[in-house]
């Protein structure tokens, strides 16, 4: 039986038998029931709010890897400094087959690593600061040779760097301008001048925190964190937040796939594996979506309700009389 | 001749000429008052399976109306006063819920057959509703200005830029995902609610699957 557009409720119910029915008084009780069980929950369980971390605070606890973050990206070593699209053409980006989108829509959102968290932060707060202006002025007439020499060096040293009074201390060596540039950098971390710095951009209102999560993002502080509070991707990633919430659980499906072959695979299948499982993932949950809102059109799917019986003990008034005169 | 007495057009017979009257009668046509606001039901509308789609609206409503007042208080308000506290963790509180019965209500009418007798729009709608819903919730989650806020954001913006959607929807900018948050995306939520609820109304509830009625 199918219901035409024309026919009204009238000729499609002929023949039901009607019961009175309060449309309004149900939606009321509803809304009072389900206000009060939401006030009750937020009344016990109050609701996650961690502080968010600063680049000063990482600075302060651990300036080894913060140094060694910033070290870095003026190396270009770091995730941002080789991420690709939409920040910069260092990396390929995710592909598959002929399906690339991030690199279709180029740098949109561009972020030099080398410059963007070292060089014009410590231009801006280097203003007044002889030492560190030589740093600079020697860094920047430095050939790349030389440049690379250096930080190499000095990303070994920090291998067994100390922490005093805050300050990061490497064994003596050649370093160039690094260890100074460093030091101003951490200082002004430390200060919290950089979380400044790297919001502001040189307007005076700002929203958009980029390039302060990405820089943070490189180093392995917030990632520990993370790590602590069961929150990384080998735990279902972003679906979970901290304490003991529910977290995002509507976004199961989409978490799970990074769990499982061949989003977890270095090898993977028809050119999908961890490397570009993103993609992958964004592609099928998109297949799915689309799967379920045409299920009234696709077969099987939409007889599955008919085969299982679980609407006999929806309607199980409509279907017993019948049971009983048969 | 009176010039100030007011002239009665007769009614012509066809389509009116007037769009107001065309669209008053669709509307009346389509859905008259006592359809909209039923006070009779068939007999096999008893089960608890119909009352999901109804706490469901409940739930969006308590959304609503805590989200309204966060978001006219501020993003400072939830983090420094109690009272922005709890008003936070009633939103907080009303989204899960509202997942909860959203996804009973959607599992609900899969094992009805909801779709059939003309109501495929209706189930599709629904699903849309159900998409832009988890957009919703995943940008108050970027709009927190917390530890999970941050974390989040770090974790997807690789899934984002990876598919191409990073160039345009950035999950590092606050200021862009708390006005699609409070704006434009609850908009969209409410919006297709209120058509998902007035073409219940016009088709009615369905009626169950019989022996000869194929899921269409």
């Amino acid at each position: 039986m199918k219901q035409s557009i024309a026919e009204t409720q009238e000729e499609y119910y002929r023949g039901v038998r009607m019961v009175p029915y309060d449309l309004l008084k149900e939606l009321v009780v509803a809304l009072v029931g389900v206000g009060v069980l939401t006030a009750g929950l937020a009344a016990i369980f109050s609701s996650p709010d961690v502080p968010p971390v600063t680049i000063a605070a990482w600075a302060q606890n651990d300036p080894v890897d913060f140094v060694t973050t910033a070290t870095g990206e003026l190396a270009g070593t770091t995730t941002s400094a080789g991420y690709g699209n939409p920040y910069n053409t260092n990396g390929p980006g995710q592909k598959w087959g002929p399906i690339a989108p991030q690199a279709w829509f180029g740098t949109r959102i561009p972020i030099d690593s080398a410059s963007t968290f070292v060089i014009q932060p410590l231009q801006r707060a280097g203003v007044g600061n002889a030492d560190l202006s030589a740093a600079l002025t020697a860094w920047q007439a430095a050939k790349a040779d030389q440049q690379t020499t250096w930080l190499d060096t000095y990303t070994k040293a920090l291998a067994t760097a100390t922490v005093k009074d805050g300050k990061v201390s490497v064994d003596a060596g050649d370093y160039g301008p690094v260890p100074v540039m460093m030091s101003s950098l951490l200082g002004v971390a430390q200060s919290g001048g950089l979380d400044g710095l790297l919001v502001i951009e040189g307007r005076f209102y700002q929203t958009d925190y980029t390039q302060a999560l990405v820089f943070m993002g490189d180093g392995g502080y917030l990632a520990g964190l993370a790590q602590q509070a069961n929150l990384t991707g080998s735990q279902w990633g972003m679906m979970n937040e901290t304490g003991s919430y529910p977290g995002q659980t509507w976004l199961w499906l989409y978490t799970m796939w990074y769990q499982v072959f061949p989003f977890n695979s270095t090898d993977g299948i028809l050119g999908l594996n961890a490397g570009n499982a993103d993609l992958g993932i964004i592609l099928l949950m998109t297949v799915l979506t689309i799967a379920l809102a045409l299920v009234p059109l696709i077969p099987i799917l939409r007889d599955i309700p008919r085969w299982v019986p679980i609407h006999r003990l929806i309607w199980r008034g409509y279907y017993a009389p019948k049971r009983a005169g048969a | 001749m009176d010039a100030d007495k007011p002239v009665m057009v007769p009614p012509v017979a066809g389509k009116p000429a007037s769009w107001t009257l065309r669209v008053r009668q669709a509307i009346t046509r389509g859905l008259p008052m006592d359809h909209f606001l039923p006070d009779r039901q068939p007999y096999y509308v008893g089960s608890w399976v119909y009352v999901f789609g109804v706490v469901t609206l409940a739930a969006l409503a308590w959304v609503i109306v805590s989200g309204v007042a966060l978001s006219f208080m501020g993003p400072q308000w939830w983090h420094d006063s109690s009272v922005g506290r709890f008003f936070n963790s009633l939103h907080f509180w009303s989204v899960q819920l509202f997942f909860i019965f959203m996804v009973l209500h959607l599992w609900g009418q899969y094992f009805m057959a909801g779709w059939r007798h003309g109501r495929a729009a209706t189930w599709m709608i629904g699903v849309v509703i159900f998409g832009i819903s988890i957009l919703t919730a995943f940008t108050g989650y970027l709009s927190q200005q917390n530890f999970d806020a941050q974390f989040i954001a770090l974790n997807a913006k690789d899934a984002m830029n990876g598919s191409g959607v990073g160039a345009f929807f950035n999950v590092l900018n606050f200021g862009q995902m708390y006005g699609l948050h409070v704006m434009l995306l609850p908009i969209g939520v409410t919006f297709l609610v209120v058509v998902h609820v007035v073409m219940i109304r016009m088709r009615g509830v369905v009626k169950p699957i019989d022996t000869e009625g194929v899921a269409r």
